[in-house]
């Protein structure tokens, strides 16, 4: 069975050695701006390029929104979970904890002018771009507080104030989505770059390829992030990828190795790749991270992978566990302080789910609806066009 | 090279023009689509072109002749063969509110990038409920050319106009042409423009306000080409052509045939075809595409479901042959309809195709 070559290299970022505690710390002093230099878990692996430093400057500030950032994700993601299992939730939840690091860090390194787009395992991007849980809530349960008005689900959430753009459930699609809006930032001028999200599984995407392509030609401010958690549904990455080395994909585009389970280094790397980008073109980032839930709601996770192997992962490579024993250890909080944030953080979900379940469904003429932005008085119909039609305005 | 075919004037087509004693101008299509995307560029930075061969070659069938000169290589962008990768970067760009004009060298090539037409295009705005809008077009040509066998002359009216976010639009005339394609351009929901092939070099006679900048024809409304009352006859693009003759002929045998130009495939002027199948009371709808679930199958259900008590005789259709085109010139002419198809059909509506006496 294919357990047999998965395991034990997953508790492992990169290179044998593997060091839990930063080494090289300096102590702050009480006030939270002073700034702390962190070293990230291991060193980047670069491809074409100098990878970056290993020492991040951080903040007591920073560390702590780390920590209630990604603590809110994984509260979140575990709430819909259950929603999902009381059937309040219907069709596809892909859920993203065990992956916060991404989502948290990379929002650290740049600003809401860049543009982030992703696939389907988007409801930590969307609310590290700006989003809200109750919209949130509200659009896994098709109700008419969610962002997409519940018309679009789990899969279609989008923040484009916020620099988001969806949300897609096209597997690779999404990357030379994302090359073009790199394209459209360089025609107008704006010195902001685009990180395209994609996983494993579309790494091996042609269009993937053929956006890079155009995007190197034309020197587009593109940064490709795979969030490589090591299985592309049910397929792990050695049974789906000749050379499962995906930020070497790029052969002439430059690469780098990220520790995704450690936000400094996400962080980091993702400053890096914005210098760049704006510079000399696409950059591929490969996120080394793991999921701990299956693919999906349907999906229990535990038929292609072990039970050792997730709960190794959990114990050894955790991303909030590893911010917390951060603030431990530079005496920024106390257990007390980051299990009272844990608590508020779980009752901050729960309101947000009670709220969002007081939101009706959207009104029946909602159906027909930004079909099109101009609809030319059109008529649009229903299943039996004798008995629902309506005119697109 | 480059220096030799270079555009001067505002208005490149004024050099096509013939002036006759009533001073009426002539116009290619191709000439009609050049100043419609040059006018649109120029009056909007943010409307670019992109595709195979539109920039140095001058156009794969120098539609945008002279854009890559005047607009330079930024707005002008040759892309590497690879109609998914491009395509996506097309629909991407329009997200961030740029108004790109990608071009297929035909329409059969945009089978390759079809997930991004459908499913990054034309249904963003309805999943983001209005947040994602895509102001983008599609233009190439459609249907068969001459003698480029099966791959290269499929007809994708029907398979784009099914789609609910996609607006369709397939000109035939330069006037269509041009009106067609500024209103396209300046739509901002993604539209399918289905030029053709054959019809590039036909010249048409266009006024003064067609050949205005502003100019622009409505989205959703069909034309009425030539009036008759006898028996209606829908077409679009080359076929429009064919069924003004098909009128020519049946005129010359005492059946008046109305002659409508869709224009718009997708919204369909359903409106102006019933009333005119009201006023005929028969139907004949001509297509170059393939007859099953095509266009004429669905205006067909359209008369039927609005106007069935008005029709005298069953709706007649025309289409092309229901197999892979061949190439054997022979062949080729069976498959794709003929004017004398549109005529046999329009009599035989017209209960005219068979003489009343049995004598041989």
């Amino acid at each position: 069975m294919a357990l047999s070559r998965s395991g034990s290299n997953l508790l492992k970022p990169i290179s044998p050695f593997f060091s839990c505690a930063p080494s090289i710390l300096s102590r702050s002093i009480s006030s939270s701006n002073d700034s702390i230099t962190v070293e990230t878990s291991i060193p980047f692996t670069a491809h074409n390029c100098e990878p970056p430093s290993r020492s991040v400057t951080t903040s007591a500030a920073e560390l702590r929104s780390f920590f209630r950032d990604m603590a809110l994700m994984r509260r979140m993601e575990i709430a819909a979970d259950s929603l999902y299992k009381a059937k309040l939730i219907r069709g596809f939840c892909h859920l993203y904890d065990g992956q916060e690091a991404v989502a948290v860090g990379m929002e650290a390194a740049i600003t809401r002018k860049d543009c982030i787009i992703t696939a389907y395992r988007d409801h930590c991007t969307f609310l590290s771009r700006g989003g809200n849980l109750v919209e949130v809530f509200a659009e896994l349960m098709g109700r008419r507080a969610g962002m997409s008005n519940g018309k679009g689900g789990s899969m279609h959430f989008y923040r484009k104030e916020g620099g988001f753009y969806g949300g897609h459930g096209i597997v690779g699609a999404q990357v030379p989505l994302g090359c073009g809006l790199a394209f459209a930032q360089k025609y107008s001028k704006d010195e902001n770059v685009t990180f395209a999200m994609y996983g494993d599984g579309a790494a091996n995407q042609g269009q993937l390829f053929e956006a890079l392509n155009i995007a190197a030609l034309w020197d587009l401010p593109a940064i490709l992030v795979c969030e490589n958690n090591h299985y592309g549904m049910g397929t792990a990455e050695w049974r789906a990828a000749k050379s499962p080395a995906y930020y070497k994909r790029g052969d002439y585009v430059p690469g780098l190795k990220v520790d995704g389970m450690d936000a400094f280094a996400v962080k980091q790397a993702c400053k890096f790749a914005k210098e760049h980008a704006l510079k000399n073109g696409p950059i591929i980032l490969e996120m080394d991270t793991y999921r701990y839930h299956g693919h999906s709601m349907s999906d229990p996770g535990s038929t292609y992978r072990t039970r050792d192997e997730i709960s190794g992962v959990r114990q050894e490579r955790d991303p909030i566990e590893r911010i917390r024993k951060l603030l431990l250890s530079h005496e920024i909080s106390t257990e007390t302080e980051l299990k009272d944030i844990e608590k508020e953080v779980r009752k901050e979900v729960d309101n947000a789910i009670s709220k969002a379940k007081e939101s009706e469904m959207p009104d029946p003429s909602e159906l027909f609806t930004n079909v099109y932005v101009k609809g030319f008085g059109v008529e649009a119909y229903g299943a039996d066009r004798k008995e629902l039609r309506a005119t697109l305005p | 090279m480059l220096r030799a075919i270079r555009h001067k004037n505002i208005l490149p087509a004024f050099s096509a023009f013939r002036a006759f004693s009533s001073s009426a101008k002539e116009m290619t299509v191709r000439e009609a689509l050049n100043s419609a995307l040059d006018e649109e560029m120029s009056a909007d930075p943010k409307v670019f072109l992109m595709g195979e061969e539109v920039g140095e070659y001058q156009g794969a069938y120098k539609i945008t002749k002279g854009l890559l000169d005047k607009y330079g290589p930024e707005r002008v962008l040759d892309t590497p063969i690879t109609e998914a990768g491009f395509t996506g970067i097309g629909v991407g760009a329009a997200y961030y509110g740029l108004r790109p004009v990608v071009e297929f060298m035909t329409f059969n090539f945009s089978m390759q990038a079809i997930d991004h037409i459908i499913n990054s295009a034309a249904k963003s705005n309805y999943m983001s409920a209005g947040q994602i809008s895509v102001p983008i077009v599609f233009r190439g040509p459609n249907g068969a050319a001459a003698g480029v066998g099966a791959q290269h002359s499929q007809c994708y009216a029907a398979w784009y106009a099914s789609c609910p976010g996609l607006k369709v639009l397939s000109p035939y005339s330069s006037e269509d042409a041009r009106g067609l394609l500024k209103a396209a351009i300046r739509d901002p929901d993604p539209v399918v423009f289905l030029e053709n092939e054959l019809l590039y070099g036909e010249s048409f006679p266009v006024s003064a306000e067609v050949l205005d900048s502003s100019f622009c024809l409505p989205i959703g409304k069909a034309k009425i080409e030539r009036e008759g009352k006898d028996v209606t006859i829908t077409a679009f693009s080359k076929m429009v052509g064919y069924a003004l003759k098909a009128a020519e002929i049946l005129a010359k045998e005492g059946i008046s045939a109305e002659v409508i130009n869709l224009r718009s495939i997708r919204p369909l002027d359903r409106s102006t075809i019933n009333a005119s199948v009201r006023k005929t009371n028969r139907l004949v709808t001509v297509e170059e595409g393939f007859p099953q679930h095509g266009v004429g199958a669905e205006i067909c259900t359209s008369v039927i479901e609005e106007s069935f008590g008005y029709l005298d005789a069953p709706v007649e259709r025309i289409a092309g042959a229901d197999v892979p085109m061949p190439y054997a010139a022979n062949l080729e002419r069976m498959a794709v309809p003929q004017v004398e198809d549109i005529v046999r059909a329009a009599k035989r509506a017209c209960y005219r195709s068979v003489p009343l006496a049995a004598t041989a």
